[in-house]
């Protein structure tokens, strides 16, 4: 009886990785710029998303959304109310949105009519890190009511993220929201990255993100 | 916290590879699991004993081994970091963006015996 050992060397989750590569290039060739946003439940992705449409609607951009929950259409329904097209994707259960999902909810839309897609993932600060959606920019959201040290928490997902937002400024204060702490811990993870802080309810910030958008949109070669 | 459908997806692998050596028994699983691959690998291996109860791999352990997190940094080259609490250089204390390891969740290799022997 003899034992040996095999060289596998294959990647968990290659066929997530694959599909999410060939969503990339869809992306690319149609010229949208996709976004994955990422937070715990309740640090407020829908309320910022809602906001974000309806200016950049208001803007002429053409956006559409996809949304992911466990359960329920509520989100999209509020996101709809925009205007902007949008599906609900219910996961019943899994914790996070992956390329197959993603590339299902994507039939019959026309992405090279579109100049933002967004993507909000289903609220968990885990598992969707391991997930690439063939986004161009992951968002990691955080609200000023969540903790300071949320990003020292959940350093995988605050790692792979491209831009940072924090929510809710408006009640900073009576949270007694640190904000050099903050921005410090989020640095410390994901040194360089772009931080906004926003509140869906006052509007504060939004200029200063709508404008981060209509770069990313414009630094695309195609 | 996708932990049973990671390990129901690594039972399918090594299950497909081991099919191209007939009447060998798996006994090891190697695995290489990054620092910041958000798996927790105590829940792996729970997992591993529930998902190949009935199977072929049944009582076949599941041994990983974890990878630390190394960045570039410009002035020092490639270092490891102790944890994933900070995202400097241990040696010259720069913040580093350009990672090179410690995402990695792959089947390494598999380790078999051969079903060969005289019945
Ligand atoms: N004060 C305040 N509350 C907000 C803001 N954004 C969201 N919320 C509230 O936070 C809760 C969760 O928001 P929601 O957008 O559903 O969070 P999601 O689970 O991340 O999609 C709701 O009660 C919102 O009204 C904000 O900017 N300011
Ligand atoms: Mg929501
Ligand atoms: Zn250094």
């Amino acid at each position: 009886m003899t034992t040996r050992i095999v060289e596998l060397r294959r990647g968990i989750l290659k066929k997530n990785d694959e599909l999410a590569a060939g969503l990339r290039d869809r992306y690319m060739g149609a010229g949208v710029l996709v976004l994955n946003l990422v937070s715990s439940p309740g640090t407020g992705k829908t309320a910022f998303l809602e906001r974000t449409l309806t200016e950049l609607r208001a803007s002429g951009a053409r956006v559409a959304a996809l949304v992911g929950d466990l359960e329920t259409d509520n989100d999209a329904r509020r996101l709809a109310a925009s205007g902007a097209p949008v599906r609900q994707i219910n996961t019943h259960g899994i914790c996070h949105l992956d390329a197959d999902m993603i590339t299902r909810h994507l039939d019959g839309w026309e992405l090279a009519d579109l100049d933002y897609l967004f993507i909000e993932n289903v609220g968990n600060l885990v598992c969707p890190s391991s997930y690439d959606l063939g986004e161009k920019i992951r968002v990691a959201l955080l609200s000023v009511t969540e903790g300071e040290d949320k990003p020292l928490k959940y350093p995988t997902l605050f790692n792979s993220a491209d831009a940072a937002v924090i929510t809710k400024i408006d009640i900073a204060v009576p949270c007694g929201f640190d904000r050099d702490l903050a921005l410090k811990n989020i640095n410390e993870i994901r040194p360089g990255i772009r931080i906004f802080e926003t509140s869906a309810k006052t509007g504060a910030g939004m200029e200063e993100w709508l404008r981060y958008l209509a770069e990313e949109r414009g630094k695309r070669g195609n | 916290m996708h932990e049973l459908s990671i390990v129901a997806s690594i039972v399918d692998t090594v299950t497909e590879s081991v099919a191209a050596y007939p009447g060998a028994r798996v006994q090891e699983v190697h695995l290489r699991v990054g620092a910041l691959a958000s798996v927790v690998v105590e829940s792996l291996e729970f997992c591993w004993g529930i998902a190949t109860e009935g199977t072929s791999l049944e009582g076949s352990k599941l041994v990983v081994k974890t990878l630390p997190v190394v960045m570039h940094c410009a002035t020092c080259g490639d270092v490891e970091l102790e944890g994933v609490q900070s995202f400097r250089c241990p040696t010259c204390g720069e913040p580093c963006s350009d990672q090179r390891q410690g995402r990695e969740l792959e089947i390494e290799s598999i380790e078999i015996e051969d079903g060969q022997e005289a019945a």
